[in-house]
């Protein structure tokens, strides 16, 4: 069914644990359902990502997300689904941004202390992910995957 | 590194929320432009933000926010003719796009315009 289908995932500031855990846990997910992955984010993240999963055997394709973004608006490439991860005021920021300038369905994951005041700041059309999830990524993936695609 | 980084800029505001660097904006510069999220400035900055994306302009002065990842947003300042130029132009551009589609101009103008005072008095 998703075959051939392209889902991005934004990364946002690495410093909360379950972020890159959910990352690699999502893409291997979305790769075993058929779809093509890309996982953009800042140098610091991506550089994690690749420190984790040296022989790329979960995630294939990382790019760098101003680069992504410079892309997306020049109508370089797009998406069907996008995946913003984010706990703080500026990865809601870069969320509204990929609402306003790619066609993808957008999937808001909202975690962190802050997840649900941030949540309610989102007022973008998301389709929101919740949980007030840090170190523990359990609240998170069960939220995640009740997702359908 | 975007290219604003290696520019001559000014910060106003660091590492506060993209509301209070618009309002900040919004205060204080004498022209301000709503602007599209990715709006391109300079050689390859394309603005992050959550609309309405707010742009000043001060002197010549362009005010614009700035959003890293893991530090928030600034609201910053870079001397530009060119840009603010750009900005303007783009905002005529809106306007006019505007009035053809739809806008007060248009809606005035629309379809029975009477030809001369005659026809208006026949309606």
């Amino acid at each position: 069914m998703s075959e051939g289908k392209k889902a991005l995932l934004v990364m946002g500031c690495p410093e909360v644990p379950v972020q890159m855990s959910m990352v690699i846990y999502l893409t291997h997910k979305l790769k075993k359902s058929g779809w093509d992955v890309t996982v953009a984010g800042t140098d610091a993240a991506v550089k994690l990502l690749k420190a984790a999963d040296p022989e790329s055997y979960y995630v294939q394709n990382t790019v760098d997300l101003d680069e992504l973004i410079a892309s997306v608006v020049e109508k370089k490439v797009d998406y069907d689904v996008c995946f913003a991860f984010m706990h703080s005021d500026a990865g809601m920021t870069y969320g509204a941004t990929f609402s306003a300038i790619s066609r993808a369905r957008l999937f808001a994951v909202v975690f962190g202390k802050n997840a649900e005041a941030l949540a309610e700041s989102i007022d973008y059309p998301a389709e929101k992910i919740v949980a007030k999830a840090t170190h523990n990524p359990n609240p998170l993936k069960n939220k995640i995957d009740k997702v359908a695609l | 590194m975007s290219c604003v980084e290696q520019m001559k800029y000014k910060l106003y505001l660091e590492r506060t929320s993209f509301k209070d660097a618009r309002d900040y904006i919004k205060k204080n510069s004498e022209e301000v432009y709503e602007v599209d999220p990715g709006y391109k400035i300079f050689k390859d900055y394309y603005i992050i933000g959550v609309p309405p994306v707010l742009m000043g302009v001060r002197g010549k002065e362009m005010l614009f926010t700035y959003v890293k990842p893991c530090h928030g947003t600034f609201v910053m300042g870079i001397d530009s003719d060119e840009e603010i130029a750009r900005l303007r132009e783009n905002e005529k551009a809106k306007i006019k796009k505007s009035l053809k589609s739809g806008g007060p101009k248009a809606q005035a103008d629309s379809g029975t315009a009477p030809a001369s005072f005659a026809e208006m008095y026949k309606k």
